[in-house]
């Protein structure tokens, strides 16, 4: 099972792992990804290519899954303006075992992080924005499940 | 005869353009994403500004990660973009 979300509305993360583990297992990992607490940081705002994102998600969520045994998948991913401490992602599987489950949680978030067409805006209290770059940490960490 | 595509552009490209998408007709000759950004380029200053480097620019045919170099074929909508910042 797959379930993709993205949207503005926050999530729940005790309900969607408790969505994750009805559908068996007993090895349920997740990871929930917010907004930073950075030097003047007043807004992070996530923009998306609507006709791509679900397509992207979807892709690295099926390779996930041939990847490693999983019962579930689910990644909710937020988009538009959102404050310090906000939750921006969160990705939750599920497995019988806990390697395939924390292994595969952070294998969707390195490919979620080079691939998914998201873009991240920050402006600061006095008003100055700017574009995140990409980060070559994170290229880097996509690059080690390649095989 | 002439086809046409959908440019679509996001981040920084989209700001700094100014527009969110367009349409442009393309002639026969024109094959992959690089001859779309030379004609783009060729338009004016701030196109050939915001896409003077290829390197810092992502592109989907269609919804699918493509590079310079690839052919545009049939394809209805080219996305123009910044490296990816998500999660």
């Amino acid at each position: 099972m797959i379930k993709i979300e993205v949207g503005p509305a926050d999530f729940d993360v005790g309900r969607e792992t408790q969505y994750v583990a009805g559908h068996g297992g007993g090895a349920i990992a997740s990871f929930v990804g917010q907004v930073r607490d950075d030097s003047n940081l007043e807004t992070l705002e996530l923009e998306h290519y609507p006709a791509m994102t679900q397509k992207a998600l979807e892709e690295i969520a099926e390779t996930a899954r041939s990847d490693w045994s999983l019962h579930a998948v689910t990644i909710i991913h937020r988009i538009g303006k959102l404050s310090v401490g906000e939750n921006i992602v969160l990705v939750v599987t599920g497995s019988d075992h806990r390697e395939a489950a924390i292994e595969s949680c952070s294998f969707i978030m390195d490919r979620l992080k080079t691939v998914a067409p998201f873009w991240k805006k920050e402006t600061r209290a006095d008003g100055a924005t700017k574009w995140i770059e990409e980060r070559e940490s994170d290229l880097a960490a996509a690059e080690k499940w390649k095989k | 005869m002439s086809r046409s595509i959908n440019l679509v552009y996001f981040a920084w490209v989209r700001e700094r353009l100014g527009l969110d998408q367009e349409m442009i007709s393309l002639r026969d000759e024109v094959e992959t994403i690089g001859d779309v950004v030379a004609i783009l380029k060729a338009r004016g200053a701030a196109y050939a500004e915001v896409l003077s480097d290829s390197e810092k620019l992502r592109f989907a045919l269609d919804q699918d990660y493509a590079t310079v170099g690839s052919t545009i074929g049939s394809a209805k909508e080219l996305a123009i973009f910044p490296p990816v910042t998500g999660g």
